[in-house]
């Protein structure tokens, strides 16, 4: 049997629907899973359950051949003794402790010598040379959450359990810290469990991802999968990206940038991303369907091709288009009638540089 | 050191009585050390436990501050007096009965003064945030250490302040020392009994005195508690 992280639980609030999750996924040395879903879905309940700070009414928790919770028959390990490295979203440094204090609190079985010895090992990894007398509150934000990350990882935890991470930053903080967790990630060959509400996030980090909403897991399956063929209505408005694919930055000019997908060329407004590979991410909502192609039309990107399906969803109507890559559009029903819009017909699909958006991923 | 003092403080009715003030000192020195030690698991557990019966234990701890010191004291009295199991135990396994000693009156002394350690302690505990703790359980370290690595120092004023405050009250207790302990000199007449005394005397100038020395050291207590933490115990309320 492979390695398996599985989690099943059922937790019961007043006044808030009842959490009932069930995952299940395959672990490596460096999977990461994301618990994705709106604030107030239960994902962070079901994070502190893993690492046994929330006991739910029935469940059971596995981690590879351990069992961390088994209510059936009575199995309840504390979370001293799970060997879990887990980060609260407002990172929880102990103010009355230094940044090597800290870090070192957690290595308390470890001789004075080790234990140092590991402390300056983190301080190199972690770039937090020349803070280590420094107590949190003197530290900015970017500098408290690397703290945070050093002080769960330095007790070489089986698993890291990360809320939020990056939720507490500035935006700009936020964007660079999120490729650095994921190199960071893939470089301590740990297997982590990532809440978040960012589809940016999830798209980076994510190996696996849960789509949580009110309490149910709706949808489990690699990021891009989820985004871009969510299983039904109730996960597309969750995760609210409907077109996920791999692209290639081909040339920048004048603040904007050139993508290949598949060989179609696209327009993006140039952001936050690096590398040249990247996920193009675009919103159904924000794909707008011509009968034939327009000159006169601000949007940047006029895609040609033909409708995969269309269907109805109430007053709106989903539309697949092959326009070298498979496109979502949300359109009203009574355009697909006027337009008689059915499998084969020709389309076309404008699009908003400013809508298409690039999300750096790594490099195959 | 009590017989010297007594030499010291016989040479003079007009004297402060430094035997009683000894007395008194011990006393609350020895409570506040006690209650430090009994006094912060239960505040521990106050703070911490989700028992919905809590609130029974919270209201007993809170008992002293309401009953006169005499019911308090006669309790004890009875409590501890050689009719009861707890007195005939003690009478056993040291020799002589536990009321009108130094033993009896230190240990009515620490149940007197228990709300003035524990309230402290426990509205400290109650100041540190949860999520610190759960990130300290996380890290593998237990209940225990978790208590002695980030509680206690994060509660440092707390503990403190509820010290020195049952160090305090223990100085000025009146009705307690007078059912329990009887006025023994040099064994259980504290200050306040030997004020009371010197007054019944009509001895002015002794009570005086003493009273002074008393109401100076209790003054500077204060001073320091409020000097060194403004939060934890603000009997009024915060600029």
């Amino acid at each position: 049997m492979a390695a398996e992280i599985s989690i099943d639980l059922v937790k019961t609030f007043s006044g808030r629907p009842p959490i009932r999750a069930r995952i299940a996924y395959p672990v490596e040395a460096s999977t990461v899973l994301i618990l994705f879903g709106p604030s107030g879905s239960g994902k962070t309940t079901i994070l502190r359950s893993v690492a046994g700070l929330e006991w739910p009414e029935e469940g059971n928790i596995q981690f590879v051949s351990r069992t961390w919770l088994d209510t059936a028959s009575g199995v309840r390990v504390a979370p001293q003794d799970r060997h879990i490295g887990y980060m609260a979203q407002d990172y929880a440094l102990f103010p009355t402790y230094t940044v090597a204090g800290n870090i070192g609190y957690g290595l308390h079985h470890l001789s004075a010598p080790d234990r140092k010895k590991r402390v300056d090992e983190m301080v190199e990894l972690f770039q937090l040379r020349g803070l280590e007398n420094a107590k949190p509150r003197e530290l900015s934000g970017g500098q408290q959450q690397r703290v945070a990350l050093a002080r769960a990882v330095a007790p070489r935890p089986l698993l890291l359990l990360l809320d939020e991470p990056l939720s507490a930053l500035d935006a700009p903080t936020r964007v660079h810290l999120r490729d650095e967790l994921r190199s960071l990630l893939k470089q301590l060959a740990l297997p982590s469990i990532i809440v978040t509400h960012d589809w940016t996030e999830a798209l980076t980090l994510g190996d696996v991802m849960a789509v949580i909403s009110a309490g149910n897991v709706l949808q489990v399956g690699a990021p891009i999968e989820v985004f871009s063929r969510p299983h039904n209505a109730d996960v597309a408005r969750v995760v609210g990206i409907e077109t996920v694919v791999k692209g290639r930055v081909v040339g920048s000019s004048d603040g904007m940038v050139q993508v290949s997908v598949n060989g179609t060329r696209l327009t993006a407004v140039e952001g936050e991303s690096a590398g040249p590979d990247v996920f193009v991410c675009i919103r159904s909502e924000d794909v707008v369907l011509e009968r034939e192609r327009t000159t006169a039309s601000s949007a940047r990107n006029h895609l040609a091709g033909a409708v995969i399906s269309a269907t109805v969803l109430g007053a709106l109507a989903r539309v697949t288009i092959d326009c070298g890559f498979p496109l979502v559009a949300m359109v009203t029903r009574s355009t697909v009638e006027e337009f008689g819009l059915s499998s084969g017909v020709p389309v076309v699909a404008a699009i908003k540089a400013g809508s298409v958006h690039l999300v750096s991923r790594q490099s195959e | 050191m009590a017989a010297f003092l007594r030499r010291a403080g016989s040479c003079g009715r007009t004297r402060v009585n430094w035997i009683a003030i000894w007395v008194t000192f011990k006393l609350a020195a020895l409570t506040a050390l006690i209650l430090l030690m009994v006094g912060l698991p239960i505040a521990y557990w106050v703070s911490f436990s989700r028992r919905r019966w809590k609130f029974l234990v919270e209201s007993v701890v809170a008992l002293p501050l309401v009953l006169p010191p005499t019911v308090l004291g006669f309790y004890i009295l009875v409590a501890i007096g050689p009719h009861s199991p707890l007195g005939r135990l003690y009478n056993e396994l040291v020799g002589h009965p536990l009321p009108f000693t130094f033993e009896g009156l230190l240990l009515a002394s620490v149940l007197y003064s228990l709300p003035f350690a524990v309230q402290p302690f426990a509205a400290a505990f109650e100041q540190v945030d949860r999520r610190l703790i759960e990130a300290s359980w996380t890290l593998g370290v237990s209940k225990l250490g978790t208590f002695f690595r980030l509680i206690v120092p994060l509660s440092k004023a707390g503990l403190l302040t509820g010290a020195v405050l049952s160090f305090a009250h223990t100085m000025g207790e009146f009705g307690v020392v007078l059912m329990v302990g009887g006025n023994l000199e040099g064994e259980t007449r504290t200050v306040s009994i030997d004020i009371y005394d010197e007054v019944q005397a009509l001895n002015y100038a002794g009570a005086a005195k003493t009273a002074l020395f008393l109401l100076v050291v209790s003054y500077a207590i204060l001073l320091l508690v409020y000097a060194v933490n403004r939060n934890v115990w603000a009997a009024w309320p915060q600029k």
